[in-house]
């Protein structure tokens, strides 16, 4: 694998792609935060858009299903004036037998300037920015078990936003940390950030060998693992886990990890509880508490929309200098000479 | 950034003049074009300096607007790394707007603040105040209100310093466009 860290950024250390934080700098992710509050204020305007990227092409490569996500950034593409064709590639032209490559290649051909890529084996999005169209700004909505990286920075932006700096701040991300492409970028984007108490909690049938290396400390019983922390990250638990013998029931699940108001009390008074969603009430969550005033998982939203306008703009103004930089064919394909 | 040097120019040695001069203007501009309790809003930065200036002067209320997403050179020059949000606090639709810049120039900053305002709503009238003006414009837009006129010679730049004392300067790098 090459330095994903450099393959993400141009020559002079701008974003052109984005694919996971993990070999970013904490400057470039503050930026990336500051660039998405600016944008959380486009969706109180009357008129929702901005014209930056007017003329732009961008691609949503759906391998693998997903709604909120696919939307989230189809309506941030769209805030940001681009023109957006989503593509659900399982009942597209892959199934027709043409290959990966050649879809890739002729998407490219119609002058695509950036791909959305979610797929759903681990390092997808990294393969195809470093391997197939290193010219088109690729952004990793999410790969196998591997990353999810926008979620992960709209995570940042919720907590930056209702709690301040990171440096003084308990975490705790709370469920299915094994199967979890979001957990592992929580836990890239929060040390990065400055984040020095970062608690893994759920039972050990979910919980990655060898995590402690990342900085992180694991908590198999729950009230422990939230006691006194500003914020409670509740992961999704996917009910397919339950077939595979990671987990007894969903109603021991609940017992044990369930995020309730009475378990909420041993958390600060102010924390705040954040959710990826959709949300399984009941199972991850008592509805009292994704409905209380604690509960951030509404304003998520809108911030993963703000978040995603931020990393496609600035991924496409770093790709877009490159390409000025290297005055060139930037398709390599055949263009009109330019004057 | 390369090296910036500041030139003399005895016309900018004033700038609080020049201040007084450009709300001398605006009250005159009010006055024959009966803009009813005018909006105030600044371009991000130096426009806003002025701006709030001129709010006090008239007990009007300020917004500012970030320009950088609006930008035409977003393509050659990319995304300007600390945009800082564009604040209205006020709804605009039907009001008259004084919209305030510190140096007119080009006239692309003014072509793309105003279609930014468009953005937030359909205003009365849009008058433009800016507290100096270069003669080196590349788009039909001229003020409403302006101190002083000038022209430069190629890669000389006008620049206001602030924010608590305001100082015009002209100096030999580009920050503006």
């Amino acid at each position: 694998m090459t330095n994903s860290g450099n393959l993400q950024l141009t020559e002079n250390g701008e974003l052109r792609h984005f694919l996971t934080p993990e070999g970013l700098d904490r400057l470039m992710l503050e930026r990336i935060l500051d660039t998405a509050d600016s944008f959380v204020v486009i969706g109180n305007q009357e008129v929702k858009k901005v014209p930056l990227l007017r003329g732009r092409t961008v691609v949503n490569l759906f391998f693998e299903n997903s709604t909120r996500t696919r939307s989230t950034f189809e309506l941030a593409a769209k805030r940001l004036s681009a023109d957006v064709l989503t593509l659900d590639i399982k009942t597209s032209a892959t199934s027709k037998g043409e290959s990966l490559l050649d879809t890739l290649q002729n998407l490219r051909a119609m002058h695509s300037d950036m791909f959305v890529v979610r797929h759903s084996d681990s390092g997808a999005a990294h393969f195809i920015a470093s391997q197939v169209t290193p010219d088109v700004a690729i952004i990793n909505a999410g790969d196998g078990r591997h990353a999810h990286p926008t979620q992960a920075m709209l995570d940042m932006l919720t907590i930056r936003r209702h709690k301040g700096k990171f440096e003084s701040l308990s975490v705790a991300i709370v469920g299915d940390i094994l199967h979890s492409r979001v957990a592992r970028d929580q836990v890239h984007a929060l040390k990065i950030l400055g984040c020095s108490d970062i608690r893994l909690v759920g039972p050990n049938t979910l919980m990655p060998q060898a995590i402690t290396s990342m900085g992180v400390t694991t908590h198999k019983n729950m009230d422990s693992g939230i006691d006194g922390v500003d914020v409670v990250i509740m992961l999704r638990l996917q009910t397919e886990r339950m077939d595979s013998a990671f987990l007894p029931s969903a109603g021991e699940y609940f017992r044990l990890y369930g995020l309730t108001t009475e378990r909420l009390a041993q958390a600060k008074p102010d924390a705040i509880v954040m959710h990826p969603g959709p949300i399984n009430r009941g199972i991850e969550i008592e509805s009292a508490v994704a409905d209380g005033p604690q509960s951030m998982i509404l304003h998520q939203v809108g911030y993963g929309i703000a978040l995603r306008m931020a990393v496609m703009s600035m991924a496409m103004s770093g790709q877009m200098q490159q390409r000025h930089a290297k005055a060139v064919n930037p398709l390599s394909l055949e263009r009109e000479p330019q004057p | 950034m390369g090296a910036t040097q500041t030139l003399h120019c005895p016309e900018l040695a004033d700038t609080p003049a020049l201040v007084n001069n450009l709300l001398d203007q605006i009250d005159q501009l009010i006055f024959t074009q009966k803009l009813d309790q005018p909006l105030v809003i600044g371009i991000h930065t130096g426009g806003v300096w002025v701006a709030k200036v001129i709010a006090q002067h008239l007990q009007a209320p300020l917004g500012q607007l970030d320009i950088a997403f609006y930008r035409d050179d977003f393509s050659k020059n990319g995304l300007h790394p600390q945009v800082s949000p564009s604040s209205l606090p006020f709804n605009i639709n039907d009001r008259h707007v004084l919209l305030v810049d510190d140096v007119l120039m080009s006239g692309r900053t003014i072509r793309a603040a105003m279609n930014e305002l468009f953005d937030f709503g359909r205003p009365a009238s849009i008058k433009l105040i800016t507290l100096c003006s270069v003669n080196q414009r590349e788009l039909p837009i001229q003020a409403d209100a302006c101190a002083l006129s000038l022209d430069l010679e190629a890669g000389k730049y006008l620049q206001l310093q602030g924010p608590d004392t305001l100082k015009l300067s002209i100096i030999e790098h580009a920050n503006h466009d």
